[in-house]
């Protein structure tokens, strides 16, 4: 069986492997790197469990090729905390319970830090519109949306 | 925003609570955004392979030929699995309380009776081997006439679709295809109502859709046991299964679980472990078996689809005083657990109101769709919703504030329940209270002032005189009871539970108690 | 057999690597071919990529707007050019689908999806298709009428027209989750007017067929008319002709085809969903 070589940036880390043909990004995370942050739970895009951020941009892992991330730097879950302390969208989300059964909880953290990157004082709507494509089943998506602004208030005020 | 209405029923309770009203956080939270919470598909073992079933395409079916001689050659494949293989392949869910009848297989040998049930199962190197050699597996089928409706399978020549029931119904007791309810002569209440209103109601099944689908990992384990990571809700009871099912003690297998990626119901059903578990133990690797999301919406089970008709009697001055009601339960293929949501729909009648007549018939129905299981509430939710909308209907009927109009006919603590239980901490009444307080809704005096905890006994607590039903019972085959545990032989069986029977006399209320289960017995 | 990933730089090289093999499918942004390996499809063997940057180039200098085929739609929406195309792709997926899915790779996206080919549809749609005999533009209603025979072409951009006024082209999906869903059913249309009457209407539909659609029967019962509420009455009574919806789990066929002239009215007329 042929396998591809890859290497990309792995959470500021170099990594490099060979992958077989057709293999997607989030087994190359989960069985081949053991990061196992980014969850699967559709495979097909509805979800957004797998959520990566890939060059500082949400991408779903499930749905993504490995060789096309050649060169290029994904961003986990794994990789969020700096040393050991919380990422305050992590801090935020556990203090406003926003997570239940943990599962979609990685894919709606990245789908947040991607907005927070790019708009780090996001509006409720532009909150609802980041997490759009992740879908929470123990219906929390009030308490999540909060977190984000929470998150994002609790930036403003260490700024 | 959480709010402790401590004037309510303050004289029923100490008021030291440590806890409730408190924030509390959960001690699974820094795993949980950290990533670090660790699911069942979070294992990965060396050497793992991975398995694929091959599933009906037809929802009645004989299966004519099942041919895996290509699928066996297929690159990568290190077994495949057939119905022959499985060493008890038939189960029910709740045999492990002796409840029902055997009536499942882990993989279709004769017969499928649903849309994606499992047939043959793959065991290969890679999911795409495992995939690939799926697509080999040739199965011939003879279709069948199929039934998708349960008022259809109830008709004279329904195809018969689970031969353990030929009817098309669940055996209760032994000789009941449904379950009753019976207090008081509703002919005779709906007869001195001033209106009468019938209505039919409905609702699809509902897929839990969990983010994380059923799935599990099995490994040998040092010992000649086995490990098993799993999505399961019911760690014990998917443990038990398993054992029967593969026909070992249970303490072959060491289950871990625990942290589920949501379930709501759709995981007690033990889908994934026995497949799992014998495909490890007939190759001797690891072996993982987790649902695609397609699977996880065709073949995991929903909450199953139910259909109700209720005829109420209702006086002009609001009172209900006659109410019949006609349940199906949909529960696909195979039993699982609707028999059971059956008898919690029973349970629950006629919802939360006092009414001196009330007369239940609820059928579990077996039909050509998939197996129904649990969701939170299930055999409670659809008929509350048909109750409650009865009741919006009723107090239009005649003209009467809908709030009300449940106020009026909420139980009393002191009230005899249909079940021939005395009602206790009732509380509709408050609770209709307050909901109106906070939705602004406005309400008569008469109405706020009223209580829970007055005007209930007295001749509410009566039991009505009950006609004795003559009707044919019709005969079933006796109850299969199983016993899989080696450790153990053949336990005494409890004796058969009492049919229900005409009610108790009223000089004996409250002597008998309600089993979710087993039904009315006597204390 | 695995599955083999091929990747060229010359369009032409992946025009004939997918003609020459029919277990070869073009990999765009990924949405439709990664989801069809993980669900197991194993008809498919080689994945076929393109490093070609006029995949990724936007023109919006000629009359027509020209898109290439692997412009995502993330990219459609920080293009202030294509502000009218904004509410197509802003309507599909959630930030990571639309930093994915690409504008070539809708036109193959099957019911409920592939909402932003039913914009371009209304819009005078044409698909630049590179074949064995080099690159042809084909009128994008032809191309999804057969569209099942499509598979093994290249797909290297879409165009389509400016609409004549902000107000003449209006766009719509109507799905039941908020913010987000799969379409119920899609509408777009477009209306230019001239001397108060309506010239050149061109309506599309998604989800009412197993591809987008024009309602050629509401473009009759508009053209030449004023766009006044007797115009868009005869409009909404037309709707459903020549529509083949089927049941999905968003909605029934029935409903579909009972609602479609509703939301076609609201539309023309200006009002919310």
């Amino acid at each position: 069986m042929t396998k591809t070589p890859l290497q990309f940036r792995h959470n500021g880390r170099e990594v490099a492997l060979f992958v077989d043909g057709g293999t997607n990004l989030l087994v190359v995370l989960r069985e081949m790197l053991g990061d196992v942050t980014p969850k699967f739970g559709c495979g097909q895009g509805g979800c957004g469990a797998c959520t990566v951020l890939i060059d500082g941009e949400a991408h779903l892992s499930c749905l993504t090729l490995a060789e096309t991330v050649e060169g290029r730097a994904v961003e986990t879950l794994d990789g969020i905390k700096t040393g050991p302390n919380l990422h305050p969208l992590q801090q935020a989300f556990a203090e406003g319970f926003a997570a239940q059964c943990g599962y979609c909880t990685p894919g709606m953290l990245m789908a947040a830090k991607a907005l927070l990157d790019r708009i780090p004082q996001p509006s409720r709507e532009q909150v609802v519109e980041a997490i759009s494509g992740n879908i929470c089943r123990c219906t929390g998506y009030e308490p999540i949306i909060n977190a984000v602004l929470a998150a994002a208030a609790s930036r403003r005020a260490s700024a | 925003m959480l709010e402790l209405r401590k004037d309510i029923f303050a004289d029923e309770r100490d008021d030291n609570l440590n806890e409730v009203g408190k924030g509390t956080q959960r001690q699974d939270m820094l795993g949980h955004v950290t990533g670090t919470s660790t699911y069942f598909n979070d294992h990965k073992l060396q050497g793992m392979l991975h398995l694929r079933v091959v599933r009906s395409a037809q929802p009645h079916a004989r299966l004519r030929r099942i041919d895996t001689s290509e699928a066996e050659r297929s690159e990568g494949v290190r077994r495949i699995i057939r119905g022959s293989d499985v060493p008890r392949n038939l189960n029910t869910l709740l045999s492990l309380i002796n409840f029902g009848k055997d009536d499942e297989p882990t993989l279709a040998v004769d017969k499928v009776r649903y849309r994606g049930e499992p047939i043959v199962a793959v065991v290969a190197e890679t999911p795409r081997a495992a995939a690939e050699a799926a697509a080999k597996v040739r199965i011939d089928y003879e279709d069948l006439p199929a039934v998708f409706d349960v008022e259809e399978a109830l008709k004279p020549g329904a195809p018969t679709v689970n031969e353990t029931y030929p009817k098309n119904t669940f055996i209760y007791h032994e000789r009941y295809d449904h379950q009753k309810l019976r207090f008081g002569d509703v002919e005779r209440g709906l007869a001195q109502a001033d209106h009468v209103l019938e209505q039919r109601y409905q609702m699809s099944p509902i897929e839990h859709a969990p983010v994380e689908t059923n799935g599990s990992i099995a490994a040998p384990d040092t010992n000649g046991r086995y490990v098993v990571y799993t999505s399961t809700q019911a760690l014990f009871f998917s443990l038990d299964t398993c054992a029967k099912i593969l026909d070992l003690p249970s303490n072959t297998f060491h289950f871990i679980g625990g942290t589920v990626g949501g379930g709501f119901g759709g995981k007690v059903d033990t889908l994934t472990e026995p497949l799992a578990i014998l495909a490890a133990m007939l190759t001797g690797r690891p072996v993982r078996y987790v649902l695609g999301r397609e699977e996880e919406m065709q073949f995991g089970p929903p909450r199953g689809a139910e259909r109700i008709y209720i005829k109420d009697g209702v006086m002009r001055d609001g009172r209900i005083v006659a109410r019949q009601i006609r349940g199906y339960f949909d529960s696909g293929a195979y039993t699982r657990l609707s028999s059971y949501a059956v008898v919690k729909c029973a349970a629950h009648l006629p919802g939360p109101y006092t009414i001196p007549n009330v007369h239940g018939d609820i059928y579990c129905v077996f039909t050509n769709r998939t197996p129904a299981t649990a969701m939170r509430g299930f055999g409670i939710t659809g008929i509350d919703f048909a109750l409650e909308c009865q009741m919006d209907k009723l107090a239009h009927l005649i003209g009467m504030d809908p709030m009300e109009f449940r106020i009026l006919n909420a139980y009393r603590d002191g009230d005899m329940k249909a079940h021939r239980r005395e009602a206790k901490n009732t509380a509709l009444i408050e609770c209709v209270q307050v909901a109106a307080e906070k939705a602004k809704w406005p309400m008569r005096e008469e109405f706020r002032r009223m209580s829970s905890r007055k005007d209930g006994g007295g001749a509410r607590a009566a039991v009505p005189s009950t006609p004795r039903e003559t009707a044919a019972t019709r005969p079933a085959p006796a109850q299969q009871r199983t016993s899989y545990d080696r450790g153990l032989s053949s336990p005494p069986l409890e004796p058969p539970p009492p049919p229900p029977q005409s009610p108790a006399p009223s000089s004996s209320h409250g002597a008998t108690r309600f089993s979710s289960v087993f039904g009315t017995r006597r204390r | 057999m695995p599955v083999t990933v091929k990747t060229f730089q010359a369009l032409s090289e992946v025009a004939s690597a997918l003609s020459s093999d029919r277990a070869a499918r073009y990999l765009g942004g990924g949405t439709l071919v990664m989801r069809d390996l993980n669900e197991g499809d194993v008809s498919m063997t080689t994945v076929v990529r393109a490093t070609d940057r006029s995949l990724q180039t936007i023109d919006g200098s000629g009359a027509r707007v020209r898109i290439g085929a692997g412009v995502t739609f993330a990219r459609v929406l920080a293009e202030r050019d294509l502000g009218f195309l904004h509410p197509a792709a802003r309507s599909i997926g959630g930030p990571a689908v639309r930093n994915m899915g690409t504008v070539g790779g809708n036109l193959f996206a099957p019911a409920p999806f592939g909402d932003f080919t039913v914009a371009l549809l209304a819009l005078d749609g044409l698909v630049a298709v590179q074949g064995g005999f080099g690159l042809r533009d084909m009128p994008l209603e032809e191309f999804l009428q057969s569209r099942d025979r499509q598979a093994g072409a290249l797909v290297v951009a879409v165009s389509c027209i400016r609409p004549a006024s902000a107000d003449a082209f209006r766009y719509r999906k109507i799905s039941r989750i908020k913010p987000k869903g799969g379409s119920v059913i899609t509408l777009a249309a477009h209306v230019p007017q001239s001397g108060g009457r309506v010239s050149g209407a061109r309506i599309a539909l998604g989800s009412m067929a197993p591809t987008a659609i024009r309602a050629k029967g509401v473009e009759r019962a508009l053209e030449g008319r004023p766009l006044d509420a007797s115009t868009i009455n005869a409009a909404a009574a037309a709707a459903s002709e020549g529509t083949a919806p089927t049941d999905n789990a968003l909605a029934s066929a029935w409903y579909r085809r009972e609602v479609v002239g509703v939301h076609l009215r609201r539309l023309l007329s200006g009002q919310e969903s």
